[in-house]
């Protein structure tokens, strides 16, 4: 609330100011991307023991380091919740926000923001007790749902229901993390939120083997890194860095071997993805060699998927539809010439 | 009044004649203070006005560069979320002008509620600390010491998570008198009014005016007198009797909506969501703590002459504390109140936390999100809590006027 607070009197302030200098500047002179994050979801974005920043929109944040500045450290990581982050990119308290965030209509043209692809595909779900016994959401009638506040997966949850007509009773929560205590504790008979994020809030639970999925996925969540509108560059930048690292998962490349490639490579893809050729970094104000950074320092989009959320991952999430588009899936960028 | 008196600036000006002074002497305009004053106010008032215009006027023009929708059309659209407790009639189609009635009920419910409960506890535990009995008056200094000392959110979390979700589930529900207690919340039979219940309000309402117009006859009759009626009883009896009397004569107009275990949940009966009771509890303990030290410390500046006083003219301890102590510390003790009673409005705010859709959770909150108009809802919001502040102040101030003493 007090971040809201304080998000909503500082954009109030930037807005009343002239226009602001380019992100990038900004970002070059500061050093360091400042990057929103949720506060934590583990896979996306989850401070390890050791208090570093682990997740696969943290490896998008530090891709963008690394093709911005040349060192994937240099982010700095601002947690916020669901309610807060719009505010917070919009005031310039973030450069860029990656946070399981769902790209709709609404967000993308109303609110002065522009999503800049997709990282993860992903659908809302409902978790329940097994005791329960439940086999499909249709049974949910008169159920109690715990739900994070300031998210779609709250207005899905709705929709749903009432064109069902089931009736239900929504407790809403700040952050996903009390939704789901709140669910484990027993106050709601089930919670509510995006696939991938249940996956991993579920290994948190006192016994994580009682609690299932229902079968139904009620929505379509695209989940992308978001950016302000009206700095094209910086745009071109954040959709590039994500670009580059599907492309160099479609090439093989992988931060083990890009060395050996950028040495030997003939494959003319290979050599302008990394800079050797083609068009280089100069359309996006960076170094020739962005992507190669990248890479080098991050690695490719399924290294940064299996090691995070995938089969690496205490989540042990299966590829699915974020497999590349060439095996079976949807993630497909378009080709750096 | 004699008008050859010279200027002495004290006069009033109803037809007097001023001496004139010639145009010659007059000072120029920069040397008269009162134009001066003049000048400079108006220049300060208009560059205020330029400042505040050119601010709303960038940012308008910002906003639209930026491409964020601005204004209030938002309130008329559809809100499209569930609330779990709504104190008006509610569903997803409702606007989000309505999610703002929603959340601005539910946060002067619990303010209103938590207001009264701390009220009351913070009196008896203020009173107790100040008792002669050893035992009583530790155990008060301990709660005192310990709610006062704590942060509010932590407590607010501990009757939320700590007690409330411990609580048995709908199925092993603790059940007392019809209600059930369980971590879904405490529900209630609830009192359902039919036909001619009007009766019922109306009876409550001449037994208020009856015993209004009783109170001041009484006071009349003991001034002329000397005789004491016992007012608070005959008030008691005629507000609970009048309805109760009016309400058997009726044909007891009311039914009753037992709650019952249907699937998940309750169905029928009255919930109150456990979100509210820890929030209550939190809101009313905490504050209740600090009540009590104004309380202690205003019957402490009632000097200990006026109990000696008392005594010697043989007032119970009760009576001296009722008529002599509580009116002349109520003067030390209401404006010290009035901030609690703020605080304690402008805290309920850490409802969010827990879930309780107050305004700040449902509007600042989910609203806020859903249109991304985050200047306006935030201005909505900090309007209505300036407003309730300003209300409850208005509120005490004339009451703090009316406890003053009237000096005879």
């Amino acid at each position: 609330m007090k971040k809201t607070l304080i998000s909503a009197t500082a954009l109030m302030v930037a807005m009343s100011g002239t226009a602001m200098a380019g992100t990038l500047e900004t970002v070059q002179e500061r050093g360091a991307v400042q990057c929103g994050v949720t506060s934590g979801v583990p896979g996306f974005s989850v401070p390890d023991d050791k208090g570093n920043w682990k997740g696969l929109d943290v490896d998008l944040c530090r891709a963008v380091a690394a093709a911005v500045l040349g060192d994937d450290s240099k982010v700095k990581y601002v947690p916020l919740t669901a309610k807060e982050r719009f505010t917070a990119l919009a005031s310039g308290e973030i450069d860029m926000l990656s946070r399981v965030t769902t790209w709709t209509q609404t967000r993308d043209t109303q609110l002065g923001l522009n999503f800049a692809g997709v990282n993860y595909y992903d659908g809302q779900g409902f978790l329940v007790k097994k005791e329960l016994g439940l086999k499909s959401v249709k049974e949910l009638d008169g159920a109690t749902v715990c739900v994070q506040s300031g998210t779609t997966t709250e207005l899905n949850m709705a929709d749903y229901f009432r064109t069902h007509g089931i009736s239900y009773t929504p407790v809403v929560f700040d952050t996903n993390d009390q939704a789901a205590q709140a669910f484990d504790s027993g106050r709601c008979d089930s919670f509510t939120t995006d696939l991938s994020q249940a996956a991993g809030l579920r290994t948190r639970m006192q016994d994580p083997s009682s609690v299932g999925a229902l079968p139904e996925v009620i929505s379509k969540e695209p989940l992308g890194p978001v950016v302000r509108q009206g700095d094209d560059q910086w745009f071109n930048i954040v959709k590039w860095t994500h670009n580059a690292m599907l492309n160099a998962e479609e090439l093989g490349l992988t931060s083990a071997n890009v060395d050996d490639k950028k040495a030997n490579s003939t494959d003319p893809n290979v050599k302008r993805l990394l800079g050797l050729d083609g068009p280089k970094g100069k359309g996006l104000g960076l170094n020739d060699d962005w992507a190669y950074q990248i890479v080098k320092q991050v690695g490719n989009y399924g290294e940064a998927y299996e090691r995070n959320v995938g089969k690496d991952s205490p989540l042990g999430l299966d590829r699915g539809i974020n497999a590349l588009w060439n095996q079976g899936g949807l993630q497909y960028a378009p080709p750096m010439r | 009044m004699s008008s050859d008196i010279p200027n002495s600036g004290h006069k009033p000006d109803g037809g007097s004649k001023q001496p004139k002074a010639s145009p010659a002497s007059r000072p120029k305009f920069w040397n008269d203070p009162q134009k001066r004053s003049l000048l400079f106010q108006t220049l300060l008032i208009a560059s205020l006005g330029f400042f505040f215009y050119s601010v709303i006027d960038n940012t308008l023009t910002n906003l639209e560069q930026r491409g964020i929708t601005t204004g209030f059309d938002f309130l008329t659209q559809e809100a499209g979320f569930g609330i779990s407790m709504t104190l008006i009639d509610y569903t997803e189609a409702s606007s989000y002008g309505a999610t703002f009635v929603v959340g601005l009920l539910n946060t002067v419910l619990v303010a209103v509620l938590g207001i009264i409960a701390a009220t009351i506890l913070g009196f008896i535990i203020g009173v107790a600390r100040l008792s002669d009995n050893w035992l009583i008056s530790k155990i008060a200094a301990a709660y005192i010491e310990t709610f006062r000392n704590l942060p509010l959110l932590l407590q607010i979390f501990f009757w939320y998570f700590a007690v409330l979700q411990t609580l048995p589930h709908p199925r092993q529900s603790l059940e007392f008198l019809g209600s059930f207690f369980n971590n879904r919340g405490l529900i209630t039979p609830a009192p359902v009014p039919e036909d001619g219940f009007g009766l019922v309000w109306g009876a409550l309402v001449v037994a208020c005016v009856a015993s209004w117009l009783m109170s001041r006859w009484a006071h009349k009759r003991q001034d002329l007198t000397g005789q004491q009626f016992p007012i608070f009883w005959a008030s008691v009896g005629l507000i609970i009797g009048l309805p109760l009397l009016m309400f058997l004569l009726a044909g007891a107009p009311m039914s009753i909506d037992h709650p019952e275990l249907k699937g998940f949940n309750f169905r029928g009966g009255l919930t109150i969501i456990p979100e509210l009771i820890a929030l209550w509890l939190a809101l009313s303990i905490y504050t209740a703590a600090f009540i009590a030290e104004t309380v202690r410390a205003g019957i402490l500046a009632v000097s200990h002459g006026q109990t000696e006083a008392a005594s010697a003219l043989g007032l119970s301890k009760g009576k001296t504390l009722r008529f002599i102590v509580i009116p002349q510390a109520m003067r030390v003790i209401i404006p010290p109140l009035t901030s609690q009673y703020l605080n304690l409005t402008k805290n309920s705010s850490l409802a969010t936390a827990v879930g309780y859709p107050d305004l700040v959770s449902v509007f600042a909150g989910t609203t806020l999100n859903q249109t991304g108009q985050a200047i306006e809802v935030i201005a909505m919001t900090m309007t209505v809590y300036l407003t309730l502040s300003l209300l409850t102040s208005l509120f005490m101030n004339w009451y703090n006027a009316r406890m003053q003493l009237t000096e005879r």
